[in-house]
């Protein structure tokens, strides 16, 4: 009893052994904060990134893919039985993304990746990331006529409204056709001015008027709704003009992109925007602007003049019709996708000969024929084993020409790097705490000396070795409860309030902690995971007991006359 | 051997003050006591050698001294400074252990028992006064008295027992007259009312020894006979064993006995 009474008596009088331990208070605030960070960051990722990805994911290891996808599914679902939630099957290529903005041309490297509509959202949270409400509860690639998120959906209401966003659709196709058909006009009827021009008076510099003619940002001579960078783009079907667009021009079937749309496209909305310093988006492409697309085809083409196989080269255009959000950026700023069977005609993935055959027509109905595909994607029921169900299909399929892997492989080297941080960050950490740790025993030291004499007293009254002892353990003990729990709170509290800490030190600093536009959250993310917590204090208070062990045994083994005699 | 400690505890032995009786009030010498001669040995050292060693010199410091103390005695002990007086009283404390020779209490060998027993012994049948009074600075008065009695508890004993021990304590403060000063520290008290603290804590677990190393040798004559005084009133009332070291031929010529120390060798005046 004396033991506790005694050493909360020198906890409220000894706050020279409170300084000792403020180190154990920032040590233990400090791991708080990074694991919950490191946590919430990690967590995000990777439930970002199982969305994304599905379960288990069935490759082919060529460009031309597997086939009949169907028959593959079929194989899978037999193989899972009642495991398989969602099964789909895709087409995965490289390609590039161009079209024009602010007038001039945006080429981008993407992943191409064609969807089957009915299933695609089975097998992942595709549906959730897009930007229409009818699409995220059924994906429609026909453009809607507006009505698209003006506030980020997924975001909370901090989040920075896309007023942009609420012009998409329908009324900005019509819009923006209409306005690159005056300014097409007013172009050509300049040329033939200047046509006219030339012959009459040959050898006038024009350079001057010339430049701002040619000027290809269309801003400058028309008026109303200019506003939009998106505005100034070249859309599919106009006249021929003379960028590389032209060229591929069909002029053959008369294609009024007024009342008609392209196949439709979802792109990853980095793709479309960028965010700028004060974390709003600005668009340069809305639902309803038209893309190019070129990626490889399936096959090789046989040159007749070199007499090597090339591979071909397939392009098209499309309209975009809603934007694709994942809040990762790799994959907002690559992913496009297009519909499944659209992408499979178009780089020859279809096999000509398959499918049933119209009397009528003589023709095959397309519908039924048998296509190609690069992937197949498996959503499993939740709790199921993944690297078992990955193993049992590594078993069915060939693996020279399959790979097959879980979305953790997928991932793999990016997850254990997050964990690798998060292992030497901590390691790092408990040795600042290890280090407080020598403070605590110094000081210690020198409270057993200054207490030498009351050791004596003590014992002369019959307090026992091992109770002496106890008295500077359960100081040590209860010091590190004090600097552990006053870390734990303020850890606790910073974790808390995070987010405003960061803007508070952006205000003072000058420069932004945490910069939204990079991380594509609006906050810092943060889980506090109650064992982690428990650990760091618990490894805390560890430290602090093994520290006061020396200076404890040191008071024990005082005999009791020296002491009393101490001066 | 086991049994030791409650065997040399005679049956209830808890002593009774009488409430609001104050040891501060001069008694008459009440002469009517049984003589002390008569009663049994209670405390005996036997052929007690100590040395101390400093640096390569050893420093013998008692030389075979043989003592016997009565129950019921109250008995000084006098010598010069470095006659081993305090050594001696540490020795019959078993706060130290002699390199020879044996402390009896009651008939049993006392000194060479394993430390914990010596603890309880120190903590129950002991009790201490020291010339520097040596109360804890963190504790109240009443938490210095009351310390002994913590010191034999565990936690949940003296929580169940805590007015038991409260009671014990605050009649003892109030005995020695401190009972209005029972909430400050040491540090807050004078000389005398240190000491008078110190007594009070000497008493809180009812032993039979009180073992006083210079009680007074701090203090001027007036207080120190203050002190002396309760030190009589307690070996005659409480029957208490009372062994004292001074100095002070003046101070130990109130003790029933005098026994003088010289170079470490008894010689009885």
């Amino acid at each position: 009893m004396y033991k506790l009474l005694l050493c909360w008596r020198y906890l409220r009088t000894r706050y020279i052994a409170l300084a000792s331990i403020v180190s154990v208070t920032l040590g233990v605030a400090t791991m708080i904060v990074v694991n919950s960070v490191m946590q919430g960051f990690a967590h995000e990722m990777q439930d970002r990134i199982h969305n994304i990805l599905s379960d288990v994911v069935v490759e082919s290891r060529s460009m031309e893919g597997f086939y009949d996808p169907q028959g593959h599914m079929d194989e899978i679902r037999r193989l899972g039985g009642d495991k398989i939630e969602g099964l789909t099957a895709t087409v995965v290529v490289p390609a590039m993304l161009s079209f024009q903005a602010n007038g001039g041309l945006v080429t981008r490297p993407v992943q191409l990746i064609g969807i089957d509509e009915e299933t695609y959202s089975q097998v992942g949270d595709f549906g959730k990331f897009l930007q229409h409400p009818a699409n995220r509860e059924r994906l429609s690639f026909a453009l809607r006529a507006g009505g698209y998120d003006v506030r980020d959906h997924q975001a909370g209401p901090e989040a920075h409204p896309r007023p942009q966003m609420g012009e998409g659709g329908w009324p900005h196709r019509r819009r923006r056709v209409e306005f690159d058909r005056i300014s097409a006009r007013l172009a050509a009827a300049e040329s033939t001015r200047r046509e006219d021009l030339a012959q009459r008076t040959p050898a006038v510099d024009t350079s001057v008027a010339s430049h701002r003619e040619l000027d290809p940002n269309p801003r400058e001579d028309a008026s109303g709704a200019t506003q939009q960078p998106s505005d100034a783009e070249k859309p599919a079907g106009d006249p021929p003009s003379d960028d590389i667009f032209a060229k591929h021009q069909k002029p053959a079937e008369p294609f009024d992109a007024l009342r008609e749309q392209q196949t439709g496209v979802v792109l990853g909305i980095a793709l479309a925007s960028f965010r700028n310093h004060e974390g709003e988006d600005r668009f340069v492409l809305l639902p309803g602007d038209d893309v190019k697309l070129m990626f490889p085809g399936a096959g090789m083409s046989y040159d007749l003049d070199g007499g090597v196989m090339t591979p071909k080269v397939s392009y098209d255009w499309f309209t975009v019709v809603d934007f694709y959000e994942s809040k990762m950026s790799e994959y907002d700023s690559s992913f496009v996708f297009v519909p499944l069977r659209k992408l499979q005609e178009l780089r020859g993935m279809i096999n000509p000969s398959s499918g049933t055959i119209d009397p009528a027509t003589g023709q095959a109905d397309p519908a039924t024929q048998v296509g190609y595909a690069t992937a197949i994607q498996v959503k499993l029921k939740p709790g199921s084993n993944l690297n078992q169900f990955r193993d049992q299909l590594r078993a069915a399929f060939p693996l020279n020409q399959y790979n097959i892997s879980t979305w953790r492989d997928k991932q793999g080297p990016l997850l254990a790097a997050v964990s690798m941080e998060t292992a030497i960050l901590n390691v790092l950490l408990f040795m600042i705490i290890a280090v407080a740790g020598f403070g605590i025993l110094a000081i210690f030291l020198m409270i057993v000396v200054e207490k030498t004499r009351d050791i004596g007293i003590l014992k002369s009254l019959g307090a026992s070795a091992s109770g002496v002892m106890g008295i500077f353990l359960a100081y040590g003990l209860s010091l590190g409860i004090v600097g552990a729990g006053a870390g734990l709170g303020i850890g606790l509290l910073f974790v808390a309030y995070i987010n405003e800490i960061a803007d508070v030190l952006a205000l003072i600093t000058g420069h932004e902690v945490f910069d939204p536009s990079i991380y594509y959250f609006m906050k810092i993310p943060t889980i506090v995971e109650p064992l982690t917590v428990g650990w760091i204090v618990a490894g805390a208070l560890a430290i602090a007991v093994l520290a006061s062990v020396l200076p404890a045994l040191r008071a024990a083994l005082l005999h009791p006359v020296e002491a009393l005699r101490y001066e | 051997m086991s049994e030791l400690v409650p065997a040399i505890r005679p049956s209830p032995r808890q002593p009774v003050f009488a409430p609001g009786g104050s040891f501060l009030v001069p008694t008459p010498r009440i002469d009517a006591r049984p003589l002390v001669s008569g009663a049994e040995i209670h405390l005996k050292a036997v052929d007690l050698s100590k040395t101390y060693r400093r640096g390569q010199v050893d420093i013998p410091v008692l030389r075979g001294v043989n003592l016997q103390v009565r129950r019921g005695e109250f008995l000084a002990i006098i010598g010069a400074s470095g006659s081993g007086k305090s050594t001696l009283l540490h020795l019959l404390g078993t706060l130290d252990a002699p390199d020879a020779g044996e402390v009896h209490m009651q008939g049993e060998r006392i000194d060479n028992l394993p430390s914990s027993r010596r603890d309880a012994l120190r903590n129950r049948e002991f009790g201490m006064i020291f010339q520097f009074y040596h109360l804890l600075p963190e504790m109240t008065a009443l938490e210095n008295v009351l310390s002994p009695l913590l010191i034999s508890s565990s936690i949940w004993g003296y929580l169940r027992h805590r007015r038991k021990h409260l009671q014990t304590a605050r009649s003892l403060i109030e005995m020695v007259g401190l009972a209005h000063r029972e909430k400050h520290r040491p540090r807050e008290l004078s000389g005398g009312e240190m000491q008078r603290c110190a007594i009070a804590r000497a008493l809180a677990s009812g032993p039979q020894v009180l073992l006083a190393d210079e009680p007074t040798g701090n203090l001027d004559r007036a207080t120190g006979d203050e002190i002396l005084r309760i030190l009589q009133n307690l070996n005659r009332r409480e029957n208490l064993t009372i062994v004292m070291v001074t100095h002070d031929l003046a101070i130990a010529a109130k003790a029933d006995r005098i026994v003088r120390l010289v170079e470490g060798r008894v010689e009885t005046a």
